[in-house]
């Protein structure tokens, strides 16, 4: 790892200045990508600003009809959340599913979003739940908000300060990890909200993305059967050495149809 | 950029001159001289170098030793009391075979004590699922998930076993 100038924020505003006063600076939430990133030199930032010290970051609320999650909390405290787990049980689980224990008590919700992996597991909840990203300056929905491999609407000095998930009536979310890696290499949310369903894809493609067909189908027909025939369009999606395109637009047919199953019983 | 740390590891207040890019892997074990924390991977996967963080486990590879400022510590070398009396996770793995070659050990030993303080009643799918990110090459994980599950959850733990 090269090293850098380490600043640690106490507040939103002094991180965003630090941020426009580094030559090459990087924000650093829980670190869980970013560090693995640095030790590797494929960046080698001129500044590191910490968020860790910001403690109004940090939380879990309903608000209206909304869960909101700021930015900062850690996936172990989404996971074992009292107010998560009773409002939308499937987030909870995304979060608890996130990475090893050990990751899931440094890892953020914010640090994940922001970075758009495309194996990441937030981002497909954020898809499939119809979640707004809250930043310093505006709120973005989340359709919005992925562009495509780890881009983001996020303008380069923006951060995020929370999000913001609306409870659904129903909500279940599927990951096929990877086996070494646990990383998603297709993670399905699909939630019911009144007549309105959402399907929200991670993994399969260089962002996290929705499977329109499917909702408009499971909208006049809420049953596994409704999105059997409807083949997902591989065109664009990842390929690697284990996986191919195919097999992963195939994968998030067979997710669907298994969370749709899981919300009929 | 050289920063002075300090931080409590193991109870007692300790001071180091650190780069910012200084890991806490590194200043525990090349500053402080605990080797007890292993790095295995050095890339966040094997879960060698698991230690305990204001009470909560983490890679100490994957935190720069600064994050670790003001705040408290706990290697596999503070788990013992110090007259030498074991852990109870510690005196598990011993009592269940969950080691073989001790690479692994340390940074088992801490995860199962958090995997047990967060989980109690654990079921050993629970376990299995809380051991995905520390690796062990040598034992089938069979010894170590019931050393975990005889603290976590004494009455799961098969008694026919060894």
């Amino acid at each position: 790892m090269r090293d850098f100038d380490y600043h640690l924020a106490t507040d939103v505003q002094s991180a965003i200045e630090a941020l426009r006063n580094s030559e090459e600076g990087k924000i650093v939430a829980g670190g869980m990508t970013l560090l693995p990133t640095l030790k590797q030199r494929l960046a080698a930032p001129s500044d590191l600003i910490d968020l860790g010290g910001i403690d109004t970051l940090r939380g879990i609320a309903i608000e209206g009809k909304d869960v909101v999650i700021r930015a900062m909390t850690i996936h172990a405290d989404v996971g074992a959340s009292d107010v998560v787990k009773k409002a939308i049980p499937a987030l909870a689980v995304l979060a608890g599913g996130i990475g090893d224990p050990a990751v899931r008590h440094r890892g953020t919700i914010g640090g994940s979003i922001a970075n758009s992996d495309p194996a990441a597991d937030y981002p497909g909840g954020v898809m499939g739940l119809g979640a707004t990203i809250v930043t310093d300056r505006r709120t973005i929905a989340g359709d919005d908000f992925f562009l495509g491999l780890f881009e983001t609407a996020l303008e380069p000095d923006e951060l995020i300060t929370s999000v913001r998930f609306p409870i659904p009536d129903q909500a279940h979310y599927i990951k096929f990890k990877h086996p070494a890696s646990g990383y998603a290499v297709v993670g399905v949310m699909v939630s019911r909200t009144g007549g309105k369903v959402r399907v929200g894809v991670t993994g399969a493609g260089p962002c996290a993305f929705r499977v329109t067909p499917f909702e408009t189908a499971l909208e006049k027909n809420f049953s596994p059967d409704a999105i059997a025939a409807i083949a997902v369009d591989a065109d664009g999606l990842n390929t690697d050495v284990n996986f191919s395109a195919e097999y992963r637009a195939h994968i998030v047919g067979v997710l669907a149809r298994r969370c749709v199953a899981a919300l009929m019983d | 950029m050289t920063i002075d740390v300090t931080l409590k590891v193991n109870g007692v207040e300790r001071s180091a001159k650190v780069e910012a890019r200084t890991l806490l892997a590194e200043l525990l074990r090349d500053h402080l001289k605990l080797t007890g924390t292993h790095v295995g991977c050095d890339t966040t996967q094997c879960g060698c170098c698991v230690v305990h963080l204001d009470g909560k486990a983490i890679k100490s590879c994957t935190i720069l030793a600064v994050q670790a400022k003001g705040r408290s510590v706990t290697t596999i070398e503070g788990l013992a009391q110090p007259d030498g009396t074991l852990h109870p996770m510690q005196e598990a793995f011993r009592e269940h075979h969950g080691l073989q070659c001790g690479f692994c050990t340390p940074g088992m030993v801490m995860m199962g004590a958090d995997i047990a303080r967060r989980n109690p009643g654990a079921t050993e799918e629970l376990v299995r699922h809380e051991l995905e990110g520390n690796i062990c090459r040598c034992t089938g994980y069979q010894g170590i998930v019931e050393a975990i599950l005889s603290v976590a959850n004494p009455d799961a733990v098969r008694k026919d076993h060894h």
